[in-house]
């Protein structure tokens, strides 16, 4: 059974709807910019502020981008259709969403998470986005008593894919990990910027819970979700919520609620029986949306490999573990092509892997160093020639000036590596100097050994490896 | 100097130089300044920016350019059709002081092509209406008899050509709206296939149903206008992707060899006058070498019922944005949903808020599928019922309104009444067909009676050569 954090006998499930704003140069039916952070209402037209007699004109660069997205998840890419939602809202122009209903036009795919756990994705659709409010005076930021609002209608018409998973998520964790790895392959494809604090993602989650074995409970959306850290939280508090209810013989009413990120709870916002009717019906401003295959095919054919195909890769190639954080973050970084270029070059990828994720975050995708050059760097470092600690100093210096021959840096900063015999030596000082930490070591106290290696370092000044002093102090033991 | 006061005439004429685009224009203004005051075909006469334009007009022809083939004709626009910087007020308080900033695709084309716009004629609030008596601005009268309606919604740009205020006018037809308004005032009215002519800049009604086209005094005229507004128009995306066809070079071509399809099963409520005019056109296609086939159309009986489930569904959803959040009028209240309320309420007439109520709750849930869901059923069913008929015949005929023009306030306390005034004229928008009315004759009390022309989808071309033809018989 798995650790989700609640009390025992508890499932929680939980499924996710994440919207994201597709970086097109243009809105979904207008040619008005998709900008972020320009003077309000500056980019809008008479389509954008849903104007009489305006008409929508679907953005064939949009449908592309949906498209990678659906394939990117495994989707099947299926003919579809646009329909009106319907509902009164200032910043809602038209008071009607066009969006995908009945026939969205990316279904059934799957999502892989870390140790192979399988999230389904039941939707990809297109839609636009609204408005932005901004209620003044009153309470809680709401239209309702407020004395005045403010609407920008730049981010109305602004594309969006509302990717809709299945409730396949137990843990809090593993949806952080489905919006991360959401989040790496929209960036990947270049579907979207996906920031998540900038609004051009946006993370709903509907989370109920049961006892083992039981029917689905009674699900509640939580909205207002926007960071990951603020995903894990809003879940786990809200899976809380429902079971002290439960427990104390309640029962869960079917409602959206709002996380408060400052008192760390969530609110009911509306329930079930006040939601509206939205009278939804086939947008009879647009023709049908049916993808030819011959279409389909070139956008599969031309996605980028996806960050869980280039994380095996880096795993493989360097020995470390693919899920580990160092394979995690150079992927993201988008620097494991430069890992795999230094390890072409005859350097030692796993050294090189360490080094990228340590000392390369505020590099690029083509970080400044030139390949070859790190590749010498971990040459040195495999054979011996110099220590890890002398290697990150030699590093710092060769990212300050751009590059450089990293034995000569080495040996214009006085380092060599020491002979083994002269290490052996320092190991005989520390002993000596600590014979409690040594007897304590022997004893199987793992704790000692730090002390005895920070002991002999400090007496070689630094210059002996750390790791073959570990590997002789081992070896002592043992005997 | 010549008289002819077509459109084809006045272009003539003005390109060759024979007469100015200004002194056109002014006596076309000299008869709305005699007349318009009776007749209440405009809801604004657009008379300095139409002087400014006509001497544009003559300052071109004087430099030798070619203006086009609509040079100096004066040109009536439905007020329903976006005029830059122009009020467009749908005949609704909602929009009074609303000026589009941009134009309708068919309002650049006409203008592209040398038209002077003289006017924004009145209709029936949001073109919901068949007598022009819904316009928030008070009714237009019919300039052949001033007692009786004008038809409608498209009444003001009937009357405009019928009283001779324009040349040439453009309505839109979401049942009927051009050619019950153009039998009415005994006018040639054309509601081309649906996505021939951009709605780019129409105010929506209902978006699966309306279409633009032209009122005028005769077939040729009425030919010239549809070919300059038709054509494929990126910027509305149910516009079909072709050019527009040529229809002038087939007006003379005549009907021998046509099967002109009667209609056995037409609906009843047809007065005797309209139904032998009916009978009387077949006879005059028959006399020029067409032959009369028998068509059935069962379903067109529902026609009727499904269009007043699918037009007010659709309208409830077009009328929704007339809020008072961004323009037109709005009643200031201290929370968002009295002052949408409040707007709302104050801002449509009647059968504007009639229509909504049917639509909103022909759309909701639970009562989708009884409502909405089967009406779209029996959309599909008249479209297979002519495509049936089509294989028999190459147009239908069909009276294009079951009257005459009918006194006011005859059926303004009905509004089923009201509604029957378009049940020979439904059919063809839910097929998305192309249908004419031509004037054929006089009924009662001398009144102008309009044969309908219904063709199969881009039929426009045969269509046109049985409207020449009945013309030239009438």
């Amino acid at each position: 059974m798995i650790d989700n954090g609640l009390p025992e006998g508890w499932e929680l499930v939980v499924g996710l709807e994440v919207h994201v704003e597709l970086a097109t140069k243009t809105k979904l039916f207008s040619g008005s910019p998709n900008r972020f952070g320009d003077e309000p209402n500056t980019n809008i037209d008479p389509v954008t502020l849903g104007l009489p007699g305006a008409l929508p004109v679907l953005n064939q660069h949009a449908v592309e981008l949906a498209m990678r997205i659906g394939l990117a998840l495994n989707c099947t890419v299926q003919p579809s259709t646009f329909h009106r939602k319907n509902y009164f809202y200032p910043d809602l122009p038209k008071a009607y969403q066009i969006t995908q209903y009945d026939q969205p036009l990316n279904i059934d795919g799957f999502l892989l998470l870390r140790g192979g756990v399988r999230v389904g994705i039941e939707r990809a659709h297109m839609e636009e986005d609204t408005g932005k409010s901004t209620h003044f005076g009153g309470t809680g930021g709401r239209i309702h008593g407020s004395d005045y609002s403010l609407i920008d209608f730049n981010r109305a018409g602004v594309p969006l894919v509302e990717i809709v998973s299945r409730p396949d998520v137990r843990t809090s964790e593993q949806a952080r990990q489905y919006v991360n790895e959401l989040r790496g392959i929209l960036v990947a494809i270049g579907a979207s910027d996906a920031k998540m604090e900038e609004g051009s993602m946006r993370c709903d989650a509907n989370v109920s819970v049961r006892k083992y074995g039981d029917p689905l409970g009674t699900r509640c959306e939580i909205k207002n979700v926007n960071s990951v850290r603020s995903i894990g939280r809003a879940i786990d508090y809200e899976a809380r919520r429902q079971i002290d209810l439960l427990e104390t013989g309640g029962s869960i009413r079917q409602e959206t609620r709002h996380w408060d990120e400052t008192d760390g709870r969530t609110h009911t916002l509306r329930t079930k029986e006040d939601a509206d009717d939205y009278r939804y019906f086939l947008e009879p401003d647009l023709v049908p949306l049916a993808p030819d295959a011959e279409w389909v095919e070139r956008v599969r054919a031309a996605l980028p490999v996806l960050p869980a195909a280039r994380r095996t890769k880096l795993a493989e190639l360097t020995g470390a573990d693919v899920d580990g954080e160092a394979v995690a973050v150079v992927v993201e970084r988008s620097q494991d092509e430069y890992v795999q270029t230094v390890a072409s070059l005859g350097g030692d990828a796993g050294r090189a892997l360490v080094w990228v994720q340590q000392a390369f975050a505020e590099e690029g995708e083509q970080p400044r160093l030139p390949a070859s050059d790190l590749a010498a760097l971990t040459i040195l470092e495999r054979d011996g020639k110099i220590t890890a600690t002398q290697a990150k100093t030699v590093l710092i210096d060769m990212l300050d000036s751009g590059g450089g021959d990293p034995a000569a840096i080495a040996a214009a900063k006085g380092f060599e590596a020491l002979d083994t015999s002269v290490i052996e030596k320092f190991v005989d000082d520390g002993i000596a100097a600590q014979p409690d930490a040594w007897a304590k070591y022997c004893g199987g106290e793992e704790k000692a050994l730090g002390s005895l290696v920070g002991t002999i370092m400090k007496l070689s000044k630094g210059k002996a490896d750390g790791k073959v002093v570990t590997a002789i102090l081992q070896e002592r033991r043992g005997i | 100097m010549s008289n002819d006061r077509t459109a084809i005439g006045i272009a003539a004429a003005v390109n060759s130089g024979n007469v100015t685009s200004t002194s056109v224009l002014e006596e076309h203004l000299a008869r709305i300044a005699e007349r318009e005051n009776e007749v209440h075909a405009f809801n604004l006469v657009t008379s300095t920016q139409a002087r400014e334009r006509a001497l544009e007009i003559d300052a071109q022809i004087a430099k030798g350019e070619n203006v086009g083939p609509l040079a100096g004709v004066p040109i009536a626009l439905k007020d329903n059709m976006c005029t830059r910087g122009v009020p467009t007020t749908c005949s609704s308080k909602i929009l009074e002081g609303w000026k589009p900033p941009y134009n309708a695709t068919v309002v650049d084309r006409l203008y592209a092509a040398g038209a002077v716009f003289v006017g924004k004629t009145n209709l029936d609030e949001f073109a919901m209406g068949s007598s022009t008596e819904n316009s928030a601005f008070g009714p237009t009268r019919n300039p052949l008899d001033t007692s009786r309606v004008p038809g409608g919604s498209s009444g003001g740009s009937a009357a405009a050509v019928a009283a001779g205020f324009a040349a040439v006018s453009l309505g839109s037809d979401t049942g009927g709206s051009i050619r019950q308004p153009a039998a009415l005032c005994g006018v040639v009215g054309v509601k081309p296939t649906y996505g021939l002519v951009s709605r780019y800049g129409l105010v929506a009604f209902a978006s699966s149903l309306d279409q633009i086209g032209p009122f005028a005094t005769t077939v040729a005229d009425a030919a010239l206008l549809t070919e300059i507004i038709a054509g494929h128009d990126p910027m509305d995306s149910t516009s079909i992707p072709q050019k527009a066809p040529s229809l002038l070079s087939v007006l003379d071509r005549g009907v021998e060899g046509l099967r002109i399809g009667r209609v056995t099963d037409l609906p009843e409520g047809a007065d005797a006058d309209v139904l032998e005019k009916l009978d009387a056109a077949f006879l005059a296609l028959e006399k020029v070498g067409a032959t009369i086939v028998d068509v059935t159309l069962p379903s067109l009986s529902f026609a009727l019922t499904a269009y007043y489930l699918i037009a007010p569904a659709e309208a409830s959803s077009n009328l929704a944005r007339y809020d008072g959040v961004r323009y037109g009028a709005r009643v200031a209240e201290n929370d968002i949903n009295t002052m949408y309320a409040n707007t709302r309420a104050k801002g449509f007439g009647d059968e504007v808020k009639r229509r909504i109520m049917l639509g909103t709750y022909a759309l909701s849930a639970g009562y989708y599928d009884a409502y909405y869901g089967k009406a779209l059923k029996v959309r599909r069913l008249i479209s297979n019922d002519f495509a049936d008929a089509y294989t028999k015949v190459d147009v239908i005929l069909t009276p294009t309104s079951p009257t005459v023009a009918f006194p006011f306030g005859s059926k303004t306390d009905n509004p089923l009444a009201m509604y029957l005034c378009d049940i020979f004229t439904i059919p063809t928008n839910l097929a998305g067909h192309p249908a004419m009315s031509v004037p054929f004759g006089t009924g009662q009390a001398n009144m102008p009676v309009g044969v309908q022309v219904m063709a199969p989808t881009l039929g426009e071309e045969v269509m046109f050569r049985v409207a020449a033809s009945l013309e030239r018989a009438s």
